[in-house]
């Protein structure tokens, strides 16, 4: 198991650095997490993303992949990746909190 | 994660509809990664690309061992067509999109999408023929060369 240090917490995540226990999350914690993904400027969509991945996981179990976040959250796919060029799925997930999502489409 | 794959090029290289969406799953899922991701569409793989094609792709119901089928009975009038209704039904259920909102999935996640020439060549097929978000028709060469310092996969 390994830890990172967000705000002064010792957080237990996995080796890709998805948070082991979704409850330890605080929206403290989102700049910082956001910046380790190389997100200069934290903007109000990124907010509705990362919040929407959140939600999903906490009424479900389990985040969305890229498509169903789309579709459910009606940011278009392009636009996902403009905020998230690195996965918007994968990082919303982590800054999030929350598992890795599992859908493979 | 020092060996973590960053590009992926794949070959699509099959024009029958279950040798065509591995590729572009493949494809999808590496940029929901955020590996970068170049389709090449070559041979009969070219109709998925082909405006006037990609809407009437069918699973290939002879000689295809998978579908469980005598050969014969594949080959009938309109069981290829039959079998890919169902395939198609079945795939609309598990919420899998069809071929036109995949291809535009992808487009919009980034992917780049390119026809092969020598296949352009081959059968006739000009830059019209091809949906707008294919960027542009490529020589192996050229293939190669956008493919340079990652992983290929033929399909």
């Amino acid at each position: 198991m390994q830890t990172t240090q967000l705000t002064g917490h010792d957080i237990a995540v996995n080796d890709e650095g998805f948070f082991l226990n979704p409850d330890e999350w605080s929206e403290a914690f989102v700049p910082e997490l956001a910046s380790r993904e190389g997100i200069a400027e934290l903007t109000p969509r990124h907010w509705e993303v990362i919040r929407f991945m959140r939600k999903a996981y906490e009424e479900r179990g389990g985040a969305p992949s890229v498509r169903a976040l789309s579709k459910e959250s009606g940011i278009p796919v392009k636009e996902l990746y403009a905020l998230f060029p690195k996965g918007p799925a994968k990082v919303a997930a982590r800054i999030a909190g929350v598992p890795k999502p599992v859908g493979c489409i | 994660m020092d060996t973590a794959i960053t590009k992926v090029s794949i070959i699509v290289s099959k024009g029958s509809l279950e040798g065509v969406y591995p590729g572009l799953i493949m494809a999808n899922g590496a940029r929901a990664e955020g590996i970068e991701a170049n389709c090449f569409f070559t041979f009969f793989g070219l109709d998925v690309i082909n405006v006037h094609r990609y809407e009437h792709l069918k699973v290939a119901t002879v000689g295809n061992p998978g579908l469980h089928m005598a050969t014969l009975i594949g080959g009938l009038p309109g069981v290829s067509s039959l079998v890919t209704r169902m395939m198609e039904q079945k795939m609309e259920h598990s919420d899998i999109p069809n071929l036109g909102e995949f291809l535009a999935l992808l487009s919009d996640a980034g992917c780049g999408m390119y026809g092969c020439r020598a296949s352009c060549e081959l059968f006739g097929v000009t830059r019209e023929d091809l949906i707008p978000e294919v960027k542009d028709i490529i020589s192996v060469g050229e293939f190669y060369h956008l493919a340079a310092g990652g992983e290929i996969i033929f399909t």
